[in-house]
């Protein structure tokens, strides 16, 4: 079946494409109600985010459009520390989208959501005239314990920064697909909510985390060296990087500091803390290769750098102009 | 990094002789330089320059304006590079025509303009060729695929440079310079004897370096040494390969004869530099066909007249020593070359910090 803008119109055939595609796939207490607004329970403090998805391909080695919206949302409440609760998502269909592709991509979404605890309890859907693709928007509810602290201003000298680890598979997949590079790299599109979690519940003195997505690894140090006003020093072979993304870069001229992920976390903790952060990360599912990179120092409020590979010192600026457009 | 290294960047270091400035010519290796920090571990008394080998930073404005008429022909699209959107013309660049409904498309590959123009038969293609021998042989290979496959509706706009002519430029004019990196891509497809005459007339040492940081050590600790030997009047080899793995002293023959198929060697207008006799190549007469009228296209309108491009183009500024660099110059609104692309030295040496 081929979408029509009949689909968008409010009338019967947005009604069939609602219960034959979403209602139940993503069915739930709250959803089945089918109301205008969800009414959910809740009296702690709330995270809240919302995230739009364009990537192109809908496709991808690794993951899809709808593994990718769950993630980016869920992954953005928990780095402030929230537990994932509810999510809604807005579907903008293009004129002569796949039905078949969209269930591969709702089916996806929901595999997702349960993986990461969350369900989705309001959607709409609009069609619009285009090229056949689609486009999601997902906004997430978390509930954040009392006392959380974990903020982008919350970095302190003498801390230790680790990542979840290896940089740079979902841009060097999306690249490869989009200019029809056979090679196995695969997006590292994931939920990172069990390594949250492990991390909180054995009481790791966690400052700041970070999903390490658009920008990469650079722009997320410099953005926090200047919302803590710490310098973030970086070991640059520390860095885990596969193989393979450090051929591909190596090829296409790109530089893994900058390149997007989605599914790998940042964190920065107590260096009391480092080591039994590390076992721990590697004890979750998506957090095997999780490495010590850098520590955090004082000596120039605001500055980002990196040792590099033959002991000289690269400064790391924010990604300047424009990444790949549209890689998540 | 091994022990032999470890000995090159402590001498490196430790260097306290008389001041010794190479540059680097390459583009390529401006970024790998700043990317590894290398300047950083050197002594004080050893300056890395860079030159003028960024092919998008020396493209004229000349050159941008044409593609900007082009883009606003009737049924035209310029192909481009995403480098070259931003590089100002006289008045615009291709970024903001685009924005004003000029026909603008990115792609990352020349051949991408190819598929374009079967999808679209009844409309005209115009890539931007812009580049050194590195990357001259790809756009024969172009040509070469438009003419067999028959392919009418594609030309090409050239602004092709050769790197041997801009260096004996320079030393002709007095640069500055003990010694040169040479550019390991371009020495890959002409073999780094393209370069000996040059060492040999000037008497100054060339090594040709990789692009990793262990081989830009390399490549630096041998030109130093070098030129250390060489002004102890000891007998040196002018030009020396450290970049063995890919490149070779005659290069890619294959490579070489395309090149020489389609293009022949011409004048070329540097931007910040003027017109240097034989430092281009244009598309033979017999392939014109091909051609959206590269030919005269000197003009080279400087749009800040504090803009010091010219100068750090050729080794006798630093981008830091511009009154424009970082304020009014930024990669978001760059009034020169060397700010657009990311390979430009201004461009580098905001992004990195770089002071030397």
């Amino acid at each position: 079946m081929r979408i029509t803008m009949a689909h968008g119109s409010g009338g019967r055939a947005t009604g069939e494409l609602i219960d034959e595609v979403f209602a139940s796939r993503f069915s739930n207490p709250v959803l089945s109600q089918m109301e205008d607004a969800a009414v959910v329970d809740g009296n702690k403090k709330l995270a809240i985010t919302t995230d739009s998805f364009v990537v192109e391909p809908l496709e991808f080695p690794g993951g899809d459009i709808g593994r990718l919206c769950i993630c980016g949302t869920v992954n953005d409440l928990l780095m402030r520390g929230a537990t994932p609760k509810y999510l809604t998502c807005g579907f903008i269909l293009q004129e002569g989208a796949d039905s078949k592709q969209l269930v591969r991509c709702v089916e996806s979404m929901a595999d997702t959501a349960k993986e990461a605890g969350v369900i989705i309890v309001a959607g709409d859907t609009k069609v619009v005239e285009g090229s056949g693709g689609f486009t999601i928007n997902t906004a997430g509810v978390g509930f954040v314990p009392e006392g959380q602290q974990i903020s982008a201003s919350n970095c302190k000298p003498g801390d230790v920064i680790l990542v979840s680890g290896t940089m740079g598979d979902h841009h060097a997949a999306i690249l490869s697909s989009r200019l029809g590079i056979n090679n196995s790299i695969v997006s590292d599109c994931a939920p990172l909510g069990e390594m949250v979690k492990t991390l909180l519940e054995e009481n790791i003195e966690v400052h700041c985390l970070r999903d390490v997505t658009r920008g990469g690894l650079a722009t997320v140090v410099k953005e926090l060296a200047e919302r803590s006003q710490v310098t973030m020093e970086l070991d640059e072979q520390a860095v885990p990087v596969s193989a393979q993304v450090r051929d591909f870069c190596g090829l296409m001229g790109l530089d893994p500091l900058y390149m997007g992920n989605e599914g790998k976390l940042l964190a920065v903790v107590a260096a009391k803390d480092a080591d039994r952060a590390i076992s721990l990360l590697r004890s979750c599912k998506y957090g095997r290769e999780a490495a010590v990179i850098g520590s955090v120092t004082d000596e120039q409020p605001g500055l980002a750098c990196a040792t590099t590979v033959i002991g000289g010192r690269r400064v790391l600026d924010v990604l300047q102009g424009e990444g790949l457009p549209r890689i998540c | 990094m091994t022990e032999q290294i470890r000995q090159m960047t402590t001498w490196l270091a430790a260097y306290d002789g008389p001041d010794i400035s190479i540059m680097e010519v390459c583009g390529s290796h401006t970024a790998a330089i700043s990317k590894y920090g290398i300047s950083g571990i050197l002594s004080e008394k050893i300056h890395l320059i860079s030159g003028p080998g960024c092919p998008v930073c020396v493209t004229p404005s000349a050159y941008v304006d044409r593609l900007i008429e082009l883009a606003f022909e009737p049924h035209t699209t310029v192909v481009t590079f995403g480098d070259l959107l931003r590089v100002p013309g006289k008045t615009k660049s291709l970024e903001e025509s685009r924005a004003d409904g000029a026909s603008v498309e990115m792609v990352y590959a020349p051949m991408d303009t190819i598929r374009l123009a079967k999808e679209h038969p009844d409309r005209q293609y115009v890539f931007a060729a812009v580049g050194f021998e590195t990357t001259t042989p790809v756009y024969a290979w172009f040509v070469d695929t438009l003419k067999k496959e028959k392919i009418t509706n594609v030309r090409i706009l050239t602004a092709l440079k050769t790197m041997p002519p801009v260096i004996d430029w320079l030393c002709r004019n007095g640069a500055k310079v003990d010694g040169f990196l040479a550019p390991g891509h371009v020495c890959a497809v002409t073999g780094f004897s393209c370069f000996e005459p040059i060492a040999k007339k000037y008497r100054i040492p060339f090594g040709v370096g990789g692009f990793a940081a262990e081989e830009l050590v390399v490549a630096v600790y041998g030109i130093a040494r070098a030129i250390e030997s060489h002004r102890a009047g000891r007998e040196i080899t002018f030009v020396r390969n450290y970049y063995p793995s890919v490149v070779t002293e005659n290069g890619n023959e294959t490579a070489k004869e395309l090149v020489e198929k389609y293009f022949e060697p011409a004048d070329a207008c540097w931007r910040g530099i003027g017109t240097i006799e034989g430092s281009g190549r244009l598309l033979r007469d017999e392939y014109r066909c091909f051609d959206a009228g590269s030919e005269g296209l000197i003009e080279d309108f400087k749009r800040n007249q504090a803009c010091r491009c010219d100068r750090v183009l050729m080794g006798d500024a630093k981008p830091t020593d511009c009154p424009l660099f970082g304020k009014v110059c930024t990669p978001m609104n760059p009034q020169g070359a060397c700010m657009v692309s990311e390979e430009g030295s201004c461009h580098q040496y905001l992004a990195f910090h770089r002071t030397r």
